[in-house]
């Protein structure tokens, strides 16, 4: 501080194009500086609870069984058709989600948006609720109202509607009811917020120049609800294809998705190599997709909808 | 689209509104005559918005009629009204182009691709946008969202056009130019326009006629400079240009201030109180106190003159306290009379100047 307003000092008989240049460039630095020295303690916190496990990750991957430097892990997945068959099913149940969220989170969340404020307050305390019990619980619920002497079962023989009960549980279908339950929430409040942020004056000017209730909706309403309901689906896809709990207990084993995979090499097998390996591919495959889906809605925002 | 539209007129009859056990209109009557430009001007609350949303039919009445033409139409859903509308903050679709957002309208209707085109062609003409249908709606500037708002209004050649204060985003020199422009397309396309503002000025240089509303009525509904000169409540008095007013009485046919005979030229009112309104720019300067004959004169003290370039405003104050403002050009025969502050004034008013209204 001393030297510097010295420096000042010094010039400050002197008129010209470099008047106190110097003196301002370090002051420049020393603020970079000391903004860099604010940054420090989230930087290394993002380093090393993101940078150094995932890099981990990666280096344990390249390792076989032996202890061998190889790219055996990743060439399994090729080789072996059972790796192939968890991918694909891993990917059909966070589709088949996604959509049963999809269908049942916007009419939800519609309802919700046209709400009056305190009924729309209300009705979304329900919508959390879920949140504040276990995923285990609630899967562990939901078989019990599923399973073949379940309520839904001995209700729907007790009436008469069935002779036989349906297996709603232990298999593709109990998975997908017990995870649209748990993610519904992931789509639905997302989709709330952006249909909230759509201008009333926007749906009356729809009606105003000529367009009934249908039509408004469909050419002013859902488009404009698009980003919102985007990212509530890349949000609950990507929570889909990491699912563990619910497809463990619901699958009855007869649904293999990536997770349980990952489970049973590392902990059934302890080949950490190869369970490196499958995250790898999960994390490489997610990211793959989010990127296609920001460059498909860029390419949506940058391009005005003029068909149509 | 240079060809009018046929303008219909609109008559209401008793429409009633109440918000919850708040009436917010009370059994008001208007027509608007075809392809007359009305404005609404009231201030915030008065019911002005209310009014114009039951005539595009988003807020449904309580009771009452509306008949565009001779059809009915309080029941009429908003779509079916056939009315255009210009909304205060434009509500374009962001989602669509300048283009597809003045065609909006016309595929509703079922309008072929190519008149289309022609007609979207034509209304950006118009509106001076040639060239910009395929802007994005962000990519426009406030000025330019406003005038793709009107042709998205007057593309589909509704019978009726509803304005909601659609220049009060505008920076003040735009909104100027905006309201000249507007007036003139109004000339050229002679559609039955229906304003709304809460700015006096704006309502003086652009309407046929202005219904000044307060408290869910209409105060008075008259030719703007009607308007200005004869106001018949205090309320519009002090709404429409700027006043002062002093009390006054009515007795045995001449009107009375303190022991002071008030010069008139219409006609004296019945006996009672009433108020003198003195606009700031009907006063003048006196270089004497007499009684001049015809000339009202009002003797104060000058408390402040504040100069704004072209003109002054003069400030005085009353024997019984109440304040005047006197607004003058700067002419140097003007200046050179004008007094120093905390002197004696006197303010001339010429008799056919003289406004009273009934006290609120």
């Amino acid at each position: 501080m001393g030297a510097q307003t010295a420096v000042m000092q010094e010039n400050a008989g002197r008129a010209g194009p470099d008047l106190n240049t110097q003196a301002l460039r370090t002051d420049a630095r020393r603020e970079s500086l000391r903004l860099l020295a604010l940054l420090s303690p989230s930087l290394l916190l993002v380093f090393a609870i993101i940078i150094v496990p995932i890099g981990w990750l990666f280096w344990l991957s390249l390792f076989d069984e032996a202890g061998g430097f190889s790219a055996a892990n990743y060439a399994r997945f090729f080789e072996q058709a059972s790796y192939i068959k968890t991918f694909v099913t891993t990917f059909k149940v966070a589709f088949i989600v996604t959509g049963a969220c999809v269908l049942l989170g916007y009419p939800l969340a519609y309802m919700l948006s046209q709400l009056p404020r305190r009924a729309a307050s209300i009705c979304l305390i329900f919508v959390i609720l879920p949140f504040w019990t276990s995923v285990l619980v609630r899967t562990y619920a939901w078989l019990v109202i599923l399973q073949r002497k379940g309520l839904i079962n001995s209700w729907l023989i007790d009436l008469g509607v069935i002779s036989q009960p349906l297996s709603l549980a232990n298999n593709l279908s109990g998975v997908v009811i017990g995870m649209t339950h748990i993610l519904l929430p992931f789509l639905v409040l997302p989709l709330y917020a952006s249909m909230k942020t759509i201008d009333t004056d926007c749906l009356r000017a729809g009606m105003n120049l000529g367009a009934g209730p249908v039509a408004t909706f469909r050419q002013i309403f859902f488009p404009l609800s698009l980003p919102g309901l985007a990212s509530g689906v890349v949000i609950v896809f990507v929570l889909c294809l990491g699912f563990f709990v619910t497809p463990a207990l619901m699958g009855g084993g007869k649904v293999n998705m990536w997770a349980m995979r990952m489970e049973q090499t590392t902990s059934l097998y302890s080949n950490w190599g190869a369970g490196a390996a499958l995250g790898v591919v999960l994390l490489v495959v997610t990211l793959a997709l989010l990127g296609l889906f920001q460059w498909l809605l860029g390419a949506r925002a940058t391009g005005v909808w003029s068909s149509r | 689209m240079s060809i009018a539209p046929s303008a219909l007129p609109i008559g209401m009859r008793g429409i009633e509104k109440r918000f919850g056990s708040v009436p917010v209109l009370r059994d008001l009557n208007l027509d608007v005559e075809a392809g007359e430009f009305l404005t609404l001007l009231g201030p915030s609350g008065s019911g002005k918005t209310t009014l114009l949303m039951i005539l595009a039919g988003f807020v449904r009445a309580n009771a009452g009629s509306i008949r565009v033409g001779g059809d009915e139409i309080i029941t009429t859903p908003p779509h079916k009204r056939n009315i255009g509308m210009v909304f205060q903050n434009y509500a374009l679709f962001p989602h669509m182009n300048v283009f597809h957002n003045i065609a909006f309208p016309l595929k509703q209707r079922g309008v072929a691709a190519a008149e289309t085109a022609e007609r979207v062609e034509k209304a950006l003409d118009l509106v001076k946008l040639q060239g910009l249908g395929e802007r994005r709606v962000d990519q426009l500037s406030g000025g330019q969202r406003q005038r793709v708002a009107l042709a998205r209004a007057i593309v589909f050649e509704p019978r009726i056009v509803l304005m909601d204060e659609p220049l009060s985003a505008l920076d003040k020199g735009l909104r100027e130019h905006m309201q000249i422009e507007l007036r003139a397309l109004h000339r050229r396309l002679g559609m039955t326009t229906v304003y709304v503002t809460h700015d006096q000025r704006e309502a003086i240089t652009m309407s046929d006629r202005i219904a000044v509303m307060n408290g869910g009525r209409i105060e008075q509904l008259d030719k703007p400079e009607s308007l200005y000169a004869r106001p018949q409540t205090q309320f519009v008095a002090s709404f429409i240009g700027e006043s002062n007013f002093i009390p006054v009485e009515c007795r045995n046919g001449s009107v009375w201030y303190e022991d002071r005979r008030i010069h008139t030229a219409a006609a004296t009112p019945a006996a009672g109180q009433y108020l003198m309104v003195l606009r700031p720019e009907k006063l003048r300067l006196l270089a004497t106190a007499e009684p001049t004959s015809g000339v009202n004169v009002l003797n104060a003290t000058l408390s402040d003159i504040i100069y704004q370039g072209d003109s002054f405003v003069c400030y005085a104050v009353l024997r019984d306290g109440r304040q005047l403002t006197l607004r003058d050009y700067c002419r140097s025969d003007v200046l050179a009379k004008m007094p120093a502050p905390g002197q004696p004034v006197s303010f001339g008013l010429d008799a056919q100047d003289t406004i009273l209204v009934a006290a609120d």
